[in-house]
């Protein structure tokens, strides 16, 4: 028996303007409206409302079939102010009840990394807004990026979920199959997922690229592959961004006819289905312990770091906005402490990226400034309107004090 | 193969980027086998030097080219004014010069004619609008096929306005009958398709390059990259000139003092708008911030260079630029305007519309004040700029010459 597991991650960071060094101090917004909105607009239509209607009518069709998506915060927050009717179709797909929604930090950010109170808080707020939004309580954690190890799962364990996912390279897995559950060192009941990569990247990657040799990828075809894991696994772990579908892969490749026939093809074989991550887990029982003590991700060929933390403008932005945090959260103003998480979004420290001469294409795809260097500029000025607004905050609060003080003596 | 290639002007006797971009490209050329007779037009005062001094270029595999000398007045970037002045102070002997530059250019092409009959060759190869007639002559006398190399035009030189029709229409004759054009940059091959009618299908893009070992070694310099050093250093060099920008440099210096006081700005180099730019660095108030270098040479150029901490090439319209792949190689990281044909190669350079000035202003304090920004500019740009050579780019002219040759072999 072999299950599909379907999971897509949705998120859209917020850009951020080429603020000058000749704004800090005046507070002017921080993020280019007007693109986010188009992107947003773009990006809704031709993936979010024609994927999820595809997803819709699947679930229809097929009893047998489920998937599930993580949603970042910031994209749900964009959603609710621009785009309304794209909450209302995932609320469509969730009320089917075979549907399930996963947690991630709500800043679709790299805390994890730095600070495990802010990461903690994070993972809360989204937890929350999904809460409010749909009725659900996540019970699988996916990390930004599916940044990942033993400490991840520890602490999700802590938090209460009961799964977690992360990327299953080779190199990471060696001899491992990701098509097990397992379990991470260290934990007592969390299971965890990993992706099949080579299956996942097919769909996400290569399902275009006219010069792969397994080009035009159909349905049957596809669905062939799935099979061939029956007799030596359990699940197969498709994930991959939901913009895969319509965005990244234009519906011109075929794209949308792939997904809609997916299932058929693959439910023809009768020991197949589908499953949501909570299923797999409640299905099946870890086969193996897994010991990841260093950190991955699912990004570029390293699947590590390097496409956020890599040179050292991207380390100093990191070490400076998380140096900030116990000034910034002690002020207790909440747009303060609001516009600082906006700025922990992964998207702004990928875009500084360098590593361009090699898988940076696609860096330069996602990258909306013309190079890494005006991503860093940008950033930089508006942390450094930041800590102006901060030291503003703690004169102000320093006033409050001596006044209440000079009452309290009265 | 041997090519009859036509300069105007060569190191040490260079005023600008042609000479060293002409350098580099012989150089590159001896070195991929390709024998040459470079003919240059030679302005009275370097008469007195002596060709042994011209011949003495710090690379060996240029001691195989063979030079000809024209005597000539010409000069590099001379406009038609220019030239009228110049002939008034070389009174004493105006007779064996033309008039005019225009009928410079006509006597500098019939010497051109006398050369290709004596000399033996398979191509003809012209840089720029003063050698193209020359070009022509010798492609008239010899039947041997023509490239024309297009490092500016006209429209660069006088940034749209009031280009001379005449320089213009010299340019347009000599692209359309060349067998073929090569272009510095992608960005000049768009220009002369949209300026001068001619078929992408003749127009071959090869981009200048740089050389490590043109670089002078010269020791580490007593620089404002001193991190203790507060007062930081932004260079300006090349032409003053309308082409370069000049105007929006100092806007944007400015600026940027504006936001950090601590900078200084120098300007290396000559041209026709330096009074301007006196006079608008004096009115806007920052005459004190603002250094005239004058005019540098060879190891000047590159000390410069590593004494600063930002370069910057604020052109309105360049079709290469070549000064920013020098900063780079000194280490020192570029700020280049978007209207230059070398962000076509060097991507890892802070960019800004020439107009921009805010942009620019902020670029500039950026790369200034965030350091981990400018080291990070320094290391790339030096590694990116490492793996050009001139030997690549004689490779993409070779093969020119070769599809010309081919086609008129199958014609």
């Amino acid at each position: 028996m072999v299950s599909t597991c379907f999971y897509f991650q949705v998120h859209q960071p917020l850009r951020m303007r080429p603020y000058t060094v000749f704004e800090i101090g005046r507070h002017s917004g921080y993020f280019d409206e007007q693109k986010n909105r188009e992107i947003l607009d773009r990006v809704s239509n031709k993936c979010y409302l024609p994927a999820n209607n595809i997803i819709l009518e699947l679930l229809d069709r097929h009893p047998e079939f489920r998937a599930s998506y993580s949603l970042s915060g910031v994209a749900l927050e964009q959603l609710m102010q621009h785009k309304p009717r794209v909450i209302d179709s995932f609320k469509e797909l969730v009320d089917t009840g075979r549907v399930e929604l996963l947690d991630e930090t709500y800043h679709h950010s790299l805390s994890f990394v730095y600070s495990r109170p802010e990461f903690m808080e994070q993972v809360r707020l989204h937890s929350k807004l999904v809460r409010e939004l749909f009725g659900k309580s996540p019970k699988v954690f996916r990390n930004t990026e599916l940044i990942y190890n033993n400490e991840v799962a520890a602490v999700a364990e802590k938090m209460g979920y009961e799964g977690v996912l992360a990327e299953g390279a080779d190199h990471i897995l060696g001899w491992r199959s990701p098509n097990f559950v397992y379990k991470p060192v260290n934990t007592k009941k969390i299971s965890l997922l990993l992706k099949n990569y080579r299956l996942s990247d097919d769909i996400a990657f290569r399902f275009s690229e006219r010069s792969w040799k397994e080009w035009p990828l159909t349905a049957e075809k596809f669905a062939d592959w799935v099979n061939k894991v029956n007799g030596n696994g359990n699940t197969v772990n498709l994930f991959m961004d939901y913009e895969t579908f319509g965005e990244h892969q234009w519906p011109e490749t075929g794209i949308f006819n792939f997904l809609k026939k997916l299932p058929e093809e693959i439910l023809k074989h009768p020991d197949n289905d589908f499953a949501t991550p909570s299923e797999v887990i409640k299905k099946h029982k870890p086969v193996a312990e897994l010991n990841m003590p260093n950190i991955l991700s699912w990004a570029d060929v390293e699947r590590d770091l390097s496409a956020w933390t890599g040179n050292k403008m991207q380390q100093s932005a990191l070490q400076q906005i998380y140096s900030m945090e116990a000034g910034i959260k002690s002020s207790g103003d909440p747009e303060l402490i609001e516009d600082w998480r906006r700025m922990q979004i992964s998207d702004h420290y990928y875009y500084m990226c360098t590593k361009w001469f090699g898988d940076g294409d696609v860096h330069k795809y996602f990258n909306p400034y013309d190079s890494p260097y005006d991503g860093f500029i940008a950033f930089m000025n508006i942390l450094a309107d930041i800590s102006e607004r901060l030291k503003k905050a703690r004169e102000a609060n320093a006033i409050k004090e001596a006044l209440n003080a000079a009452l309290d003596s009265i | 193969m041997k090519v009859l290639m036509f300069g105007w002007e060569f190191p040490p006797m260079n005023t600008g980027g042609l000479g060293t971009a002409c350098y580099g490209l012989t150089k590159g050329l001896v070195q991929n086998g390709i024998g040459i007779t470079l003919v240059l037009p030679q302005a009275a005062t370097a008469l007195h030097s002596s060709m042994a001094g011209l011949l003495k270029v710090r690379n060996a595999s240029i001691s195989k080219v063979k030079m000809r000398a024209v005597k000539s007045a010409m000069v590099a970037y001379m406009n038609p004014s220019d030239y009228e002045q110049y002939m008034l102070r070389m009174k004493g002997q105006k007779s064996i010069y033309g008039s005019n530059l225009f009928e410079e250019v006509e006597r500098f092409a019939k010497q051109a004619a006398a050369i290709a009959r004596e000399e033996d060759f398979d191509i003809i190869h012209a840089h720029d609008w003063m050698t193209y007639k020359a070009g022509l002559a010798a492609k008239r006398v010899s039947g041997k096929p023509l490239v024309v190399h297009v490092h500016a035009t006209e429209f660069d030189r006088t940034g749209g306005l009031g280009a001379n029709e005449h320089v213009s229409r010299i340019e347009k004759e000599g692209m359309e009958k060349a067998d073929a054009v090569i272009t510095v940059s992608g960005y000049t091959k768009q220009k002369i398709m949209e300026n001068y009618g001619i078929p992408e299908s003749k127009i071959k893009v090869v981009h200048n390059a740089i050389d490590k070992d043109d670089i002078p070694q010269i020791g580490q310099v007593d620089s404002g990259k001193n991190p203790n050093n507060r007062i930081k250093t932004v260079l300006y060099l090349g032409r003053i000139t309308l082409q370069k920008g000049p105007d929006y440099f100092i806007a944007a210096a400015k600026k940027a003092l504006e936001a950090e006081p601590n900078i200084k700005f120098v300007i290396a180099g000559s041209g026709d708008m330096e009074p301007r730019i006196i006079e608008q660095a004096a009115h806007l108030g920052i005459a004190h911030k603002v250094l005239f270098a004058g005019f540098l040479r060879d190891e000047e150029i590159h000390r410069a260079y590593r004494m600063a901490d930002l370069y910057v090439l604020p052109s309105v319209s360049e079709p290469f630029g070549i000064t920013p792949l020098e900063a780079v190689m000194n280490h020192t990281p570029a700020l280049v305007s978007k209207q230059s044909g070398v962000t076509e190669v060097l991507k890892n350079c802070l960019q800004v519309d020439f107009w921009d000035v805010d942009q620019m202003a902020n670029k500039m304090v950026a790369a200034l004040r965030y350091k981990e920004l400018h080291s990070e500019l320094s290391r790339s740009s030096y590694e990116e700029a490492s793996k050009m050579s001139w030997s690549k780019s004689a490779q993409k002219c070779i093969e020119v010459y070769g599809n010309v040759l081919g086609g008129l072999a199958h014609g």
